[in-house]
């Protein structure tokens, strides 16, 4: 007899749970028009919100005299893990001073192999490199990952 | 209600009086056959949409919602890439079955189509034993089923093809014997359009008694694994086998099992709908003339649409709850469990209706 | 090789049947192969076969200072990236007796249980996926947005945050942090009962698990299993309890331990771990002590010659890092003893004799991270 009732008793707990569940994504289902969680992305394009700290890729800043920060000190460069950084550069003499000086010639960029693990931000002593928001990297050859950071003409700025 | 073999009967006293009776019974077929392969492919891009959108509600998604207003033209999209993909196979696959297995499937669920009343004197195969004529035909399918795993030669697509006989087959047996004969004793007849017309006083579901909501569950549990879907799609169980039994299909011969599927869901809705809840006949409350009435101006293939729509939401709506059952399992489930009970539920509709106890 | 049998009544000749499992297969979860040889359904032997995503990390660790070698870290078991670089942070500055500030310890122990929240999580998601149940995956990933959300927040990035360096962090929290910690905690109280409800206490889901791949104290630890799979076999292996790091010693919580051994306790420890984490975080958000982010280091670290290991509980078990310095800026050797090598290598013995459904399962319930495997 208990077999019979164990039989039936499993059952109808069985079919108990399986409603439960039921309950649960029905519950979502018709509440569903609230609840998407999704984003339309290219849709979204223009409101999409990033945090501050939100690392996409390495940029350096430049003002509006087209002047950037970087004094080629390199430590960036050996800071990065991945050899994803090449700075070149050029010795000048200084005509006040007469010594030999290290001015940014390109500050080449591989973000192909980049981790962005933050290392050479932290490691700038003069703040001329960031991170930046643009999160869209694809691009169709993979010569155009590698890029120069700093813009053509720019200089040092001076402090 | 309106009748619709007044319709299809002046369209045949007109064809009568043009051409001989050859040309009629052929331009008939012709007509109808059209008409169905029509509505197969309709019903087919509708369902697929459906059920990506209900599943996008499930999970929080969206859905499909780029092509056309609320994404409506997706699975027209998916259809025009499908037909012109390159159709891949493998090797060493058994070419012959290989290409024919499809059309098992496709064939199966077209024949079965054809005897659903879809309303009052629209039925294209009006035939005394039609329930039974839907089970044996929409039992044809699994063939293909076994075909397609056993010619393309994929090890994952035969294992697919193998749980799928096992599952089918067996019940097969719940489905046909057991909860649909309890009905058939309780209609008294074979006939598709009897059997809507004996629920006239009301859906066979409330007027059986205990014994028609236990085969009305029965049926949907076997139903659900007749079509193959969770939780009984353990013959494509994307996460053990990959996509199973049609691995190795592309293109449009893919799009041919696929398409198939939805329409079994939509077969086995359409005979749940039919058999218990009362096809395509109103909704009928007692005692109340004045709602009654308004119900009736709605034509019948309307209410058979939306009775089969909420089968088909309920048997999604499994879909997207529930994990899938092991092969051993659902045998178990069939065995000692689905087929016991709808057996001892058939001794015991046997019984209502011999006392005559049916209200 | 197959084996070929010759029943001798009938004549009919049985050949073994073999299949690949991977490396491109939908439960996997990777790349990882696994050679299956199987009797009908039922598997007869598990041969997994790695090397799909072999980087040579270990490799890498010695050309890299101990400061450039926290990042690698991330990309061993993604989904408990901030454990993994807190181990190697935690090795280093054992080793260079580097006091690090109270708070550091604090919101390291947070954003650790923020980790494994989010990897339980992924992994609830994803074995309802392997069991069936599509609808899962998208219910874990709401809830896992938020904590995704939290770290983008505080770290920068979502999933590699490489948060960590040897003597603090890499920045203070965010100001937001411990409000928007709050409110996760708020709305995951509400979640986990659905999660329970949901699959855990469905009855094709138990019975899909219950009595699967049962997994014995004994052979637990004859194969070194760590983690939550361990203490679904009743064996106390909690690195946070016994060897107590960062904050865990001023915390109170549960080790979750099982008596069964079979699929399904091993997800019940994970499902009431989750509720631990819950309970440190909880302890800990209003009382992050004031203080520096950061103790100040050189700027490049030299290891003392000799050897030193640290390990910690990760999502997934015990991950050990063993350091052999010869003194230079880089290690001579780094070996990572990663829990999910020792959680596979018992595959093949748990999963004999059950359908190739239940590989499927148990795999789930063992919780791979190929990446973790395959260094």
């Amino acid at each position: 007899m208990n077999a019979v009732i164990n039989y039936f008793s499993e059952i109808i707990g069985g079919f108990k749970t399986l409603l439960q569940g039921m309950g649960i994504t029905g519950k979502h289902f018709f509440r569903a028009h609230k609840e998407i969680i999704t984003q339309q992305y290219p849709d979204n394009r223009d409101t999409l919100t990033f945090e501050d700290r939100y690392r996409a890729q390495v940029y350096m800043e430049h003002d509006e005299n087209n002047e950037h920060r970087c004094d080629a000190c390199q430590t960036c460069e050996i800071a990065c893990p991945n050899g994803s950084i090449e700075i070149i550069f050029d010795r000048v003499v200084d005509p006040e001073t007469g010594k030999k000086k290290k001015v940014l010639d390109k500050h080449i960029y591989h973000l192909g192999m980049c981790t962005l693990c933050n290392l050479c931000v932290l490691a700038c002593p003069t703040e001329a490199i960031k991170m930046s928001h643009e999160f869209e990297t694809a691009v169709y050859d993979r010569s155009e990952l590698t890029k120069a950071l700093n813009k053509p003409g720019s200089k040092l700025k001076e402090s | 209600m309106y009748d619709f073999s007044k319709m299809t009967g002046a369209i045949h006293d007109w064809l009568s009086s043009i051409m001989p009776d050859l040309g009629v019974i052929i331009t008939e077929w012709v007509i109808i056959g059209l008409i169905f392969l029509a509505f197969f492919a309709l019903l087919g891009l509708v369902l697929v949409y459906a059920e990506r959108r209900i599943a996008g509600f499930f999970q929080f998604r969206l859905g499909p919602n780029r092509v056309g207003p609320f994404g409506m033209f997706q699975t027209v999209a998916d259809t025009v890439k499908l037909l012109l993909k390159e159709l891949v196979g493998t090797d060493r696959a058994d070419k012959f079955l290989y290409n024919l297995a499809p059309f098992f499937l496709i064939i199966a669920a077209l024949m079965a189509m054809a005897a659903i009343p879809y309303g009052l004197g629209l039925t294209a195969y009006n035939v005394n034993i039609g329930l039974f004529f839907m089970m044996a035909i929409s039992s044809i399918g699994v063939i293909g089923i076994l075909l397609a795993g056993w010619a393309s030669n994929n090890k994952y697509s035969m294992i697919g093809a193998l749980r799928s006989g096992a599952v089918i087959i067996s019940y097969e047996l719940s489905l046909g014997l057991s909860s649909v004969l309890a009905m058939i004793l309780l209609a008294g007849t074979l006939n598709m359009n009897e059997i809507v017309m004996s629920q006239q006083a009301g859906w066979w579901l409330f007027r059986g008694h205990i014994p028609a909501i236990i085969a009305f569950i029965v049926f949907i549990i076997t139903g659900t694994a007749e079509t193959n879907r969770v939780p009984f799609d353990l013959t494509e169980a994307e996460s053990e086998l990959g996509a199973g039994f049609h691995a190795e299909y592309s293109g449009i011969k893919f799009a041919f099992f696929f398409l198939a599927e939805f329409v079994n869901m939509f077969i086995i809705s359409a005979i749940a709908v039919t058999v218990f809840l009362g096809g395509w006949l109103p909704i009928h409350i007692p005692y109340w003339e004045g709602f009654n009435n308004i119900m009736d101006y709605i034509p019948g293939p309307i209410w058979f649409m939306i009775k089969t729509s909420g089968v088909i939401f309920l048997l999604m709506w499994f879909r997207w709850t529930f994990p899938r059952l092991r092969i051993d399992q659902i045998l178990t489930l069939e065995w000692k469990y689905l087929l016991p009970i709808s057996l001892i539920n058939l001794i015991l509709m046997a019984f209502i209706v011999m006392m005559g106890w049916v209200f | 090789m197959t084996t070929t049998e010759i029943d001798n009544k009938t004549g009919l000749v049985t050949q073994e049947y073999k299949i690949n499992m991977g490396p491109q297969h939908p439960a996997a979860h990777g790349v990882l192969r696994l050679v299956l040889t199987l009797d009908g359904e039922i598997i007869e032997k598990v041969d997994p076969d790695l090397g799909y995503i072999h980087r040579g990390i270990e490799k890498m660790t010695e050309r890299d200072t101990y400061k450039q070698i926290v990042h690698l870290t991330d990309r061993l078991d993604y989904l408990s990236s901030h454990i993994n670089n807190e181990a190697v942070c935690l090795a280093v500055e054992n080793a260079l007796e580097i006091e690090v500030p109270d708070r550091v310890k604090v919101i390291r122990t947070i954003i650790a249980e923020l980790t494994r929240l989010a990897s339980h999580q992924l992994w609830w998601g994803v074995m309802g996926m392997d069991i069936g149940a599509l609808t899962t995956f998208m219910y874990a990933f709401r809830d896992r947005e938020l904590i995704n959300d939290i770290m983008e927040e505080t770290c920068g990035t979502r999933l590699t945050m490489n948060y960590n360096k040897p003597g603090g962090l890499m920045f203070d929290i965010h100001p937001n942090f411990q409000k928007r910690v709050k409110e996760f905690i708020k709305h995951f109280k509400v979640s986990l009962p659905e999660y329970n409800t949901l699959l855990s206490g469905n009855v094709i889901f138990k019975k899909r698990l219950q009595g699967i791949g049962y997994m014995s104290k004994e052979d637990a630890i004859a194969y070194g299993v760590s983690g939550p799979s361990a203490r679904g076999s009743n064996i106390s292996c909690d690195v946070r309890k016994i060897h107590p790091y960062s904050a865990y010693d001023r915390v109170d919580f549960n080790e979750i331990l099982m008596e069964g051994g079979d699929s399904y306790d091993r997800y019940m420890v994970r499902m009431k771990e989750m509720e631990e984490s819950m309970k440190i975080i909880e302890q800990l958000v209003d009382n992050i002590p004031e203080g520096d982010f950061e103790t100040k280091t050189a700027a490049v670290l030299k290891l003392p010659k000799g050897e030193y290991y640290q390990k910690v509980e990760s999502a997934r078990g015990e991950f050990g890092v063993f350091i052999v310095s010869d003194g230079k800026k880089s290690p001579y050797r780094m070996k990572f003893r990663s829990p999910g090598f020792a959680n596979l290598s018992i595959l093949d013995k748990i999963s004999r004799g059950h359908k190739i459904a239940d590989l499927v399962a148990i795999m789930s319930s063992l919780d791979f991270v190929i990446p973790d495997i395959d260094r």
